[in-house]
C-alpha cells in the first residue's frame, strides 16, 4: 500500500476547502443566484458538472456533523436532503473561493482534464445504463466518472513540482500516470482521491471505484467496469486529456463485460457527440480540445 | 403528557382584531411530559407568553428544541425571561448548520449583538447549555425522549417526535412536501422521482404513526403553486402526511399572517370538505389550545 506522510495527508485534506472550482460554474452560479426565480434543476445542472463543486458538496452531507442515516451519493440526492436552497448557498460559498486558473504552476490544463471527467462520467452512465442497469445505479457511474481523478488536480494545485515530474515522465517513457505518480509521490493520484473521499464519508462502492480505477487485480464490481470502460473509450478518443496518454496494450485489460472489441462498445452507444460537445462547451474548451 | 400551543402563526407576528380568535404570536409549542419535564418546541414570539406563566414556579429547566433558525422560530429568544433568572437551567438544542458550519451555539449569538439587542449572551444569569442534534439521535428529557428528523424546508428543518409513556406526538416545523425538480419530459425526472418517494418513505417510517400530529399547514392548495420552494405544506398535503402514517389527531398550525380568523376558518372548512373521510380528528391550532394525550 502506498503512503503518505501524516503531514502530507493533513496538508492536501486540508487544502481542499481552499480548492477553487472551474470557471464555467462559478460564473454560473453567481449568474443564476441572482435572480429568485433560477430554476432548482438548472443550477443542479451547473453543480453537477464541477468535480469540485460535486466533491465539496458531498463531503458535507455526508460529514459525521450532520449524521445522515445513509450515504449521499449525486448532487441530486443532495437537493432531496437538503433542500435547493441549501445546495444554493453552498454553491455560493465555493464560488466565493474564486476560479481554477486554466494552466496552474503544474502546466497541468485542468479545463482539459475537466472535459476528461465530464466525458468519462457521461460515458459510464451510458454504459450501465446499457450493459449493467440492474446491477449498478448509472447516476453513481457518473460520479464516479466525474470524481475518479479528482486525485490528479490536487496534485495540480497543491504538489505541483512532483506533478510536473511525474507528467513528464509518463509522456516520455510511456509509463501510465499513476506509475510515474508513485515514483515521485510516493502515491498515485487514485490513492489520493479515494483517501479524500474515505476521510469525507462518501459510499464504499464510490471511494472503491476512485481507488481501484487502475488496479486490474481487484475483483471488478459493475460500477467498476464501466469507469474503466469509460475511461479508456474517452482516452483513445481523446475527449479532453488526463496526462495519461492512452497506451494500446491497455486493450487487452479492458473489463470483459463488454466483449473484446472497443469500438463496437462505442457504436453500441450510439452517437457519443453530443455528450462531448455538451462537455466542450462546459469546459469552455474548443474542438482542439 | 400535555401539549399548549402559545404560538400558531407563520413568517411573522400578526397580532391585531383580525386574529384575536386565533392569535397573531409566532410558533412556539409547550409540552409536559407525564413527570412534568419542560419540552419547548421553537421560541417565536409565542415564547414571550409562556416565559411568564413560567415565573410562578422556580426554578425553571426548560429544553428548547429548535426546529429551524429562520426569525419566526427563534425570535422569542431573548425575550424568554427565565434565561435572565441565577438558578434556572436551559438547555437548547437545533440542528447543524451546513452553510455556516455551526452548531445550534450560535443561534443566540448571533441574535444578542450590540446592533440588535442591548443584553449579551455572557450577561445571561440562567445555566445554559447548547446540542447540536444528530438526525435520528434521540434525546431523553425526564421520562420523554425526542427524536430529531429531517424535514424539508430552505434551512436544515428538524421535525421531533416525542414519545412519553406510550403516547407520541410529532412536530414537522416547517415542511413542505417534496416536489420533483424536472419535468416529467425531462430526462431526470424518474430517477429524481424515485429518490423523492424514497426519502417520503423514510420521512413517514421516522415518524410512524402517533396520537397527534402539528404541522405546517400555511397555504391552501389553491395559493401553493405560487409559492412552491417557499418550504412550506398544505392543508391537503398534511391531511395526507397524517393518513400515510396514521395520525389519531392533526393539528394545522403556521398560519399564514395575512390570513384573519374568518378567513382561516373558511380555508380550513373547504379543505375538510375536500377530504370527507380524512381518517383522524383535525383541529386548528390556536393560542392556549390544550390537548391532553
Amino acid at each position: 500500500m502506498p503512503q503518505l506522510s501524516p503531514e502530507l495527508e493533513r496538508r492536501l485534506t486540508t487544502a481542499v476547502d481552499r480548492m477553487p472550482a472551474f470557471p464555467k460554474s462559478v460564473q454560473t452560479v453567481l449568474e443564476m443566484t441572482r435572480n429568485i426565480n433560477c430554476l432548482p434543476k438548472s443550477l443542479v445542472g451547473v453543480i453537477e458538472k464541477d468535480p469540485v463543486m460535486t466533491m465539496k458538496i458531498l463531503r458535507v452531507i455526508n460529514s459525521a456533523y450532520y449524521g445522515l442515516p445513509n450515504k449521499i451519493s449525486s448532487v441530486g440526492q443532495s437537493v432531496v436532503y437538503l433542500g435547493i436552497n441549501t445546495i444554493k448557498n453552498l454553491a455560493l460559498s465555493f464560488a466565493a473561493v474564486g476560479i481554477l486558473p486554466r494552466f496552474n504552476t503544474a502546466g497541468f490544463d485542468v479545463q482539459r482534464y475537466l472535459l476528461h471527467s465530464l466525458t468519462v462520467g457521461s460515458v459510464a452512465r451510458l454504459l450501465c445504463e446499457k450493459y449493467a442497469r440492474s446491477e449498478a445505479d448509472p447516476g453513481d457511474c457518473y460520479v464516479a466518472g466525474l470524481l475518479h481523478d479528482f486525485g490528479k488536480v490536487v496534485f495540480a494545485q497543491y504538489m505541483s513540482a512532483e506533478f510536473i515530474q511525474a507528467l513528464g515522465i509518463a509522456t516520455d517513457s510511456g509509463k501510465p500516470l499513476h506509475v510515474a505518480e508513485t515514483e515521485v509521490i510516493g502515491a498515485d493520484h487514485a490513492y489520493v482521491g479515494a483517501l479524500l473521499a474515505k476521510k469525507w464519508q462518501f459510499g464504499a462502492a464510490l471511494v472503491d471505484c476512485i481507488r481501484d480505477h487502475h488496479a486490474l487485480d481487484v475483483e471488478p464490481t459493475p460500477m467498476l467496469d464501466c469507469l474503466r470502460m469509460a475511461d479508456a473509450i474517452c482516452r483513445k478518443h481523446a475527449f479532453g486529456d488526463s496526462g495519461n496518454p492512452w497506451r494500446d496494450e491497455e486493450l487487452a485489460q479492458l473489463p470483459t463485460r463488454f466483449g473484446a472489441d472497443l469500438e463496437a462498445v462505442v457504436a453500441a452507444l450510439g452517437d457519443l457527440n453530443k455528450h462531448v460537445e455538451d462537455a466542450r462547451a462546459f469546459a469552455q474548451i474548443g474542438t482542439e480540445g | 403528557m400535555k401539549v399548549k400551543m402559545w404560538g400558531v402563526r407563520g413568517s411573522i407576528p400578526a397580532p391585531g382584531p383580525r386574529t384575536v380568535r386565533y392569535g397573531g404570536n409566532t410558533t412556539c409549542i409547550e409540552v409536559r411530559s407525564d413527570d412534568d419535564s419542560l419540552v419547548i418546541l421553537d421560541a417565536g414570539t409565542g415564547i414571550f407568553p409562556l416565559a411568564q406563566s413560567l415565573l410562578a414556579r422556580l426554578p425553571v429547566q426548560a429544553n428548547i428544541f429548535i426546529t429551524h433558525t429562520h426569525w419566526d422560530h427563534i425570535q422569542g429568544l431573548p425575550f424568554f425571561v427565565p434565561l435572565y433568572i441565577p438558578g434556572n437551567q436551559v438547555c437548547i438544542h437545533g440542528a447543524f448548520d451546513l452553510v455556516s458550519m455551526q452548531g445550534i451555539e450560535q443561534v443566540m449569538n448571533v441574535q444578542l449583538q450590540y446592533s440588535y439587542f442591548p443584553i449579551r449572551e455572557a450577561e445571561l444569569k440562567a445555566g445554559i447549555e447548547y446540542v447540536t442534534l444528530t438526525i435520528g439521535e434521540s434525546v431523553n428529557i425526564g421520562d420523554a425522549r425526542v427524536t430529531p428528523v429531517l424535514l424539508n424546508h430552505p434551512v436544515t428543518d428538524l421535525g421531533y417526535r416525542i414519545e412519553c409513556n406510550g403516547k407520541s406526538l410529532f412536530f414537522t416545523g416547517d415542511h413542505e412536501p417534496w416536489l420533483n425538480i424536472y419535468a416529467p419530459e425531462d430526462d431526470e425526472y424518474a430517477e429524481y422521482q424515485a429518490m423523492v418517494e424514497q426519502r417520503q418513505a423514510e420521512l413517514d417510517a421516522a415518524i410512524g404513526p402517533v396520537d397527534l400530529l402539528i404541522v405546517d399547514t400555511a397555504y391552501t392548495q389553491a395559493e401553493y403553486p405560487q409559492k412552491i420552494g417557499w418550504g412550506h405544506g398544505t392543508y391537503d398535503t398534511a391531511i395526507a402526511m397524517a393518513r400515510r402514517i396514521g395520525a389519531k389527531r392533526l393539528l394545522c398550525t403556521h398560519h399564514e399572517p395575512t390570513r384573519s380568523d374568518d378567513d382561516l376558518e373558511k380555508v380550513f372548512a373547504e379543505a375538510l370538505a375536500r377530504h370527507p373521510d380524512p381518517g383522524c380528528e383535525i383541529l386548528l391550532a390556536s393560542e392556549g389550545l390544550e390537548i391532553v394525550l
